[in-house]
C-alpha cells in the first residue's frame, strides 16, 4: 500500500463516517457539525485528486456558506436545544437488511465497470484549462451560463418571496 | 561590504540552502528532506503568527495610548515592553471555567478551530523570492477559504456557550463576516484577473506597478471589508461592550480566551499581510531586503486598523448591511465588469507598462469618485426634501443615506 492510498482511505473513513454520524447524531447542531467535517474529507480527495481549485472552492463554499447556512436555518428551528430522542425506530434493522440486499445487487456492477484510468499526472496550468473550457463555446460555455441564469432566477425568486406586501 | 549586504539582502534563501545542503550531507532521502523543510517552516510561521500576535497587542496598546493622550502600559519592563509577557502570566493562571449547560465538544474545539484557521493563511504569504510557506497555484483562494473556516468556529463558540449574548454575538459575527467576505473576494478577483494568476508569489511577480495605483477602488473596498472581516471599530459590533456585553466569546476564560483573541489579531495581520501581497507590491521595493519590505508594508495594513479603531465611533447593524449590500458589492461587481474591458481595451490599443497603469488608475479614480458622487448627491437631496417637509417622523431615506 503506497502512502496515497493509505492517505485516501483516512479521508474516505473521515468522509464516510462523519456522514453516517449525521444522520445518527442526536442532536441537530452535532449533526451539522458531522456534515461539515464530511464535507472536510471530500475537500481532502480533491486535493489528494490534485484539484486544487476545487478543494479550494469547496471548502470556500460548501463549508464557509452553504453549512453556514444549514445552522442558521437549524438554530431557527423549535426544539432545538431540547433532545429529540433517538434517531433509529424500530425499523432499522428491516432498512438495513434492505440497503444490504440492494448492496450485494450492486457489487457486481461496481466491480465489472470499466472505470477510465488516468495514466499521465494533471498538467501545471490546470485551472487556466478550466477557466478557458468555462467560456469557450465548443465546451462548457452554454451550461455555464445557463447555470448563471437559474443562479439569478433563484436571487430574484429569493427576493420576491422575502419582499414585505406593501 | 557588498557581501555583507548580499548576504543580508538574501538572507531566507541563503539559510534555506544551507539547510538542504545539511541535510543533503546527513545522506537522508530526497522525501525526508522535503518533509523536514516542511515542517520547519510551519513552525517558523506559526511562531511568526504567535510572536506577531504579542507584539500586536503591546503595540496596538500604546499606539492607542498616544492617540488618546495616555502613556499606555509602562510598568512591565522598560517602556512597558515585558506587558504582553505579563498579559500571558496572568491568562495561564485564570480558572478554566466552563459554563453549566454548555456544550463540552463543542464549547473547547471552538477556540482551537478559530485560532487553526486564523493561522493557516500564513503558510501562501511571500516574505521574498523563495521565502514562502509553499506557493501554492490557488494561493488567494486558499487564503480566503481557510478564513472561511473559522466562521464555523465563531457558531461553534456562540451556541456551545450556552448563553444568549454569546448566540446573539455569534449571529452577528456570523452576518457581518459572511456579507463582507463578497466585495472582499470580488477584489481579489479584480486583482486575479489583472495579474493573471492566483498564487501569491506570481501576483508579487506580476506587479511592476503595485496595484494599489492601478487598482485603488479594489484596494479601498479590499481595506475596508478587511477591517470588517477582522471585527475591528468601526465594524466592531460583533462584541459591542454596551450591548451584548462581549459577544460571542463571552463565557471563555484563561487561555481559551486568549486563544479567541488570538486568533482576531492574526486575522489582522493576515488581513493586512494579503493587503500587501495584493496591492502594495509585496516584497518587492528599493535597497532594503525582501523581508523587510514585508513586514513594512504588513505594519502600513495593521497601523491602519489601529488608526480607524482610534478615530471611528461604531456603527448600527442596519448600516453596516446596507454598505455592505447596497453600496460596496454592486460597486464592485461594476468595477470587475469595468476593468475587465478597460485592461481588455488598453491592451488591445497597445498600452503597456505605465501607460497601462495610468489607464487603469484614472479609471479607477472616476468611478471611485463617481461611486462617492452619485450616493452625496441622492443623500444631500434626499436630506433637503426631508428638511423642507420637516415632519417629525424621522425619515428613512435618512438612515440609508448615513450607511454612506
Amino acid at each position: 500500500m503506497t502512502l496515497i492510498q493509505a492517505v485516501f482511505i483516512l479521508f474516505a473513513i473521515l468522509t464516510l463516517g462523519a456522514g453516517l454520524f449525521t444522520v445518527l447524531s442526536r442532536h441537530l447542531f452535532h449533526a451539522v457539525l458531522y456534515l461539515i467535517l464530511s464535507l472536510v474529507g471530500v475537500a481532502g480527495l480533491f486535493v489528494l485528486l490534485e484539484a486544487e481549485f476545487l478543494a479550494g472552492v469547496q471548502v470556500l463554499i460548501y463549508i464557509g456558506a452553504i453549512s453556514i447556512l444549514i445552522i442558521f436555518a437549524v438554530m431557527l428551528t423549535r426544539g432545538m436545544a431540547r433532545n429529540p430522542g433517538p434517531p433509529l425506530n424500530n425499523q432499522s434493522l428491516a432498512a438495513a437488511v434492505i440497503a444490504g440486499l440492494f448492496f450485494v445487487l450492486l457489487a457486481p456492477v461496481i466491480a465489472g465497470f470499466p472505470w477510465p484510468q488516468v495514466t499521465q499526472g494533471v498538467p501545471a496550468d490546470a485551472i487556466e484549462a478550466l477557466g478557458r473550457s468555462l467560456v469557450d463555446p465548443n465546451q462548457f460555455a452554454l451550461p455555464f451560463e445557463l447555470a448563471s441564469v437559474m443562479i439569478l432566477a433563484a436571487l430574484i425568486g429569493a427576493i420576491f418571496i422575502a419582499r414585505e406586501k406593501r | 561590504m557588498a557581501q555583507i549586504y548580499d548576504f543580508i539582502y538574501n538572507l531566507l534563501p541563503y539559510l534555506g540552502a544551507w539547510l538542504r545542503g545539511l541535510l543533503q550531507s546527513w545522506g537522508l532521502p530526497e522525501d525526508a528532506i522535503f518533509l523536514i523543510i516542511g515542517l520547519i517552516k510551519a513552525f517558523l510561521l506559526a511562531n511568526f503568527g504567535l510572536i506577531g500576535f504579542a507584539i500586536l497587542t503591546y503595540v496596538e496598546r500604546k499606539i492607542i495610548a498616544r492617540f488618546q493622550d495616555r502613556l499606555g502600559p509602562n510598568m512591565a519592563g522598560p517602556y512597558g515592553i515585558l506587558q504582553p509577557v505579563a498579559d500571558g502570566i496572568k491568562l495561564l493562571t485564570k480558572e478554566d471555567t466552563m459554563p453549566a449547560g454548555a456544550d463540552r465538544w463543542v464549547y473547547n474545539l471552538a477556540p482551537l478551530i478559530i485560532a487553526t484557521c486564523a493561522l493557516a493563511p500564513l503558510i501562501v504569504i511571500p516574505f521574498g523570492p523563495g521565502a514562502v510557506g509553499t506557493d501554492l497555484n490557488i494561493g488567494v483562494l486558499y487564503a480566503l477559504a481557510v478564513g472561511a473556516g473559522a466562521l464555523v468556529g465563531v457558531l461553534m463558540a456562540g451556541w456551545g456557550s450556552n448563553n444568549k449574548y454569546a448566540l446573539l454575538g455569534a449571529f452577528r459575527a456570523v452576518a457581518q463576516l459572511i456579507s463582507y467576505e463578497i466585495p472582499a473576494v470580488l477584489s481579489v478577483v479584480v486583482v486575479v484577473m489583472v495579474a493573471g494568476t492566483m498564487s501569491t508569489v506570481g501576483i508579487v511577480l506580476a506587479q511592476d506597478v503595485p496595484y494599489l495605483f492601478v487598482l485603488p477602488l479594489a484596494a479601498l473596498v479590499f481595506l475596508i471589508s478587511g477591517v470588517a472581516e477582522v471585527g475591528r471599530t468601526p465594524f466592531d459590533l460583533l462584541e459591542a461592550e454596551s450591548e451584548i456585553v462581549a459577544g460571542f466569546h463571552i463565557e471563555y476564560s484563561g487561555m481559551k480566551f486568549a486563544l479567541v483573541f488570538l486568533g482576531e489579531f492574526i486575522h489582522a495581520l493576515v488581513v493586512s499581510a494579503l493587503f500587501a501581497v495584493l496591492f502594495l507590491g509585496g516584497w518587492r521595493g528599493p535597497w532594503l531586503p525582501p523581508y523587510l519590505w514585508t513586514l513594512i508594508k504588513m505594519s502600513i495594513g495593521i497601523f491602519m486598523f489601529f488608526w480607524l479603531r482610534a478615530t471611528l465611533p461604531r456603527i448600527r447593524i442596519d448600516q453596516m448591511l446596507n454598505l455592505n449590500w447596497k453600496f460596496l458589492t454592486p460597486l464592485m461587481i461594476l468595477n470587475l465588469i469595468g476593468v475587465a474591458l478597460v485592461d481588455k481595451g488598453l491592451r488591445a490599443a497597445g498600452a503597456t507598462g505605465g501607460l497601462w497603469a495610468a489607464g487603469m488608475f484614472a479609471f479607477n479614480m472616476a468611478m471611485l469618485i463617481g461611486a462617492l458622487a452619485i450616493p452625496g448627491y441622492l443623500g444631500h437631496r434626499a436630506r433637503m426634501a426631508a428638511m423642507a417637509s420637516a415632519s417629525g417622523e424621522e425619515p428613512e431615506a435618512l438612515e440609508a443615506v448615513g450607511a454612506h
